[in-house]
């Protein structure tokens, strides 16, 4: 019982920590413009497709293209948010809702019609680590949730000690004061909904190196995202890694007591219970 | 309207039109000068999960209509000559398509005989609309035996049903390893890897083994951590899978989780050529397949059966396939082909094309193919098959280390001994 619960929990972990990742572009965009980002589930598909792509046609290693799709993910984030975003961003939230569901559907048609719905799936293997003679974790995974924890380290630094990252901040805590201070909430709006893509293209990516994945994969690590943001506190990017880390935790911990099928049951019980005692979140909103 | 509007419009229209012909596919047409022209609908899995399996049936299938008519067709006793024109639309995996396709098949594009898509849960829907149309359905690509319970009469299966899908494992992991008792089993939760378990429990039960795991995943899983982590150690055999997307996954991620078992012997994809692009994930991996192109039946073995021999031999089907495909053909692919052979024989034996008396020369159909014997049940479930066998197949190593296919069960037609899985 012990062996299975060390080796469901690290499992879960490590998946964890890459669902944080995810969690943190929605939140970052939520955070600083409240927007809900609907198109969050296609782009986490086209970061997996991207690197699939640098992978099996450009011979890249799926490591190193993900510094790439990175950078793609950054500017289709600026490109969405002018086409899409920019125009409604002080509309009721309908408005971006839909304007951001319709980015979805767009997405998820030419996604569809390029790469069909059939499953694809990036081969490189990188063995598996050995933990004592109970825990085994397949080296992809491990490496995934490094990646991540590296991405999150790196948005920290950006947010607290660069003069973009502190405008992000100083917008995100009250837009019109950061405007009399002279920062450009425009540019600024643009770069974090530019940021919030790119974490959900690199979660992609990372997850496309341990599953296979089809253009509509997004949609399941989206409502993560929801569930992870609501447990973490919305608007608060740090949170949202503590909330992958509790989901990924109880992904690892709920199929040790019942069957595996309970899982969601129990992610959107929680899901509801946090709403309901705690609406701002464990870690609350910033 | 406008004078304005009007170019609008047209483009609208033409667009329309382009559309419409670039979502209907249609196959192979007959040549010129053919008497009747038999319409043969179905869908196909040309996109989905089902893809990989779904393809192979249909260039099979696709083969067959081309040699029938290459042969000139089937030639009734009033001297109409019957060609054979394939119609069919992607079905995208999805079981609302197929209803909707089938019906258009029938009511729009005139079908007079059709094909169940891949897969048992598809199959089952759009034998419900063939049964309503009274048109004939040979299911390809559907082992499930439920829908064979539902007292439809037009409905006939190709495939070993799923209830004799996997049971000949467990002879084969009494013959591994007589001290083997623990078995674990994970399975897809849909309609035929529900009824394949459930049969395959229930044996392993009946001979002596216990079932330590058995829960099932949702369909498109990719995550198989939390099952594996379930497996209890000790586990003498890991059992189970689905369709092709999942369990290659699956087999991928026992490897990686090292599990320690004796044996692992998952549904669908092991015989697919593609399984071993797992590399060393798939070795040692035991599937039941419906057909493999080293499988033993000849015109001699079904005199020696006393059955009537029909059809291409195993080695033109296999090389006119590999000459037109560029690729192995797997069972998926053998059963499209057959299922048109089946309909082209009862067609003969008829000596028409009307639907109750082919009916009647299908119930009565016992023959040796390339694919193996073909017999319906007529009584409670009608058109469930009844004579057709499973084979076994293993990833074994060959002398160069690299993945390769062997036959390991039944005894009488193995090309290689079984082995234990290795340590990993």
């Amino acid at each position: 019982m012990l062996d299975q619960l060390l080796s469901s929990l690290t499992d879960g972990l490590l998946l964890g920590f890459v669902y944080g990742l995810a969690a943190m572009g929605l939140s970052l965009i939520w955070g600083v413009m409240t927007v809900i980002n609907l198109a969050h589930g296609p782009v986490i598909a086209l970061g997996m497709f991207g690197t699939y792509l640098l992978f099996s046609h450009v011979g890249m290693n799926p490591y190193l293209a993900l510094f790439l799709v990175a950078l793609l993910g950054l500017l289709s984030g600026f490109l969405i948010y002018g086409v899409a975003v920019h125009r409604v961003i002080d509309a009721p939230h309908l408005s971006s809702l839909l304007a951001t569901f319709a980015v979805n559907m767009i997405l998820i048609g030419v996604g569809t019609a390029l790469f069909t719905t059939s499953p694809h799936n990036i081969d490189y293997p990188m063995g598996s680590l050995q933990l004592g003679s109970m825990i085994t974790i397949p080296g992809t995974r491990f490496i995934a949730a490094l990646g991540a924890v590296a991405f999150t380290a790196g948005l920290y630094l950006f947010l607290y000690f660069s003069r973009p990252g502190k405008a992000i901040r100083a917008v995100a805590n009250n837009r019109v004061a950061a405007e009399l201070m002279g920062i450009p909430s425009a540019q600024v709006l643009a770069l974090s909904f530019g940021i919030g893509t790119m974490l959900a293209a690199v979660a992609g990516g990372l997850i496309s190196t341990f599953f296979p994945f089809t253009i509509l994969s997004g949609g399941p690590y989206e409502l993560k995202s929801f569930v992870i943001c609501v447990l973490g506190g919305l608007g608060n990017p740090l949170g949202a890694l503590l909330g992958g880390l509790i989901l990924g935790g109880l992904e690892g911990l709920v199929p040790t007591f019942m069957p595996v099928s309970w899982v969601p049951v129990v992610e959107f019980g929680l899901f509801v219970l946090v709403l309901l005692i705690r609406p701002s979140g464990l870690l609350g909103a910033k | 309207m406008t004078r304005r509007k009007f170019p609008l419009v047209l483009v609208l229209v033409a667009l329309g039109l382009i559309l419409a012909v670039g979502l209907v596919q249609t196959g192979p047409t007959s040549a010129a000068g053919a008497a009747k022209e038999v319409v043969i609908g179905f869908t196909a899995s040309q996109t989905g999960k089902l893809n990989v399996e779904a393809i192979r049936q249909i260039n099979g299938l696709n083969l067959w209509v081309e040699q029938v008519n290459a042969a000139g067709g089937v030639k009734l006793p009033d001297g109409t000559v019957v060609k054979f024109a394939a119609k069919y639309y992607d079905d995208e995996s999805k079981k609302e398509r197929v209803q909707e396709l089938y019906t258009k098949l029938i009511n729009s594009d005139k079908a007079d005989f059709l094909i169940s898509p891949y897969s048992s849960g598809l199959a089952d829907a759009a034998a419900v609309i063939a049964q309503q149309y009274n048109k004939i359905m040979i299911t390809a690509g559907a082992a499930s035996d439920s829908t064979y319970k539902k007292g439809y009469t037009l409905i006939y299966q190709t495939y070993t049903p799923a209830s004799r899908y996997l049971t000949g494992a467990i002879d084969l992991l009494a013959k591994l390893d007589p001290a083997a008792k623990k078995v674990a089993i994970v399975h897809e939760k849909d309609k035929f890897s529900t009824d394949v378990v459930n049969a395959l429990k229930a044996y392993a039960e009946s001979k002596g083994y216990q079932v330590v795991l058995f829960e099932g995943y949702e369909p498109g899983t990719t995550d198989f951590a939390p099952f594996i982590n379930k497996i209890p150690p000790g586990v003498d055999a890991v059992m189970g899978g689905g369709h092709f997307a999942d369990t290659t996954t699956f087999a991928k991620q026992l490897y990686e989780k090292k599990l320690k078992t004796k044996m692992i012997a998952l549904l669908v994809a092991p015989p697919e050529p593609k399984f071993a692009e797992l590399g060393e994930a798939c070795i040692s991996v035991i599937g039941s397949s419906q057909w493999e192109p080293m499988a033993k039946y000849t015109a001699e073995s079904a005199k020696a059966a006393g059955l009537e021999w029909y059809g291409p031999s195993v080695a033109d089907f296999d090389s006119a396939y590999k000459a037109k495909f560029k690729e192995e053909p797997s069972y998926h692919s053998a059963g499209g082909y057959v299922a048109g052979l089946i309909l082209q024989k009862a067609l003969a034996k008829a000596g028409s094309t009307d639907t109750a008396k082919v009916k009647e020369a299908m119930d009565a159909m016992n023959l040796l193919t390339f694919y193996g014997n073909i017999k319906f049940d007529t009584a409670k479930a009608h058109g469930l098959q009844i004579g057709h066998d499973m084979v076994y197949i293993q990833w074994q190593k060959d002398a160069k280390g690299k993945p390769v296919k062997q036959v390991v069960w039944p005894e009488a037609g193995k090309t290689a001994g079984a082995i234990v899985c290795p340590v990993r």
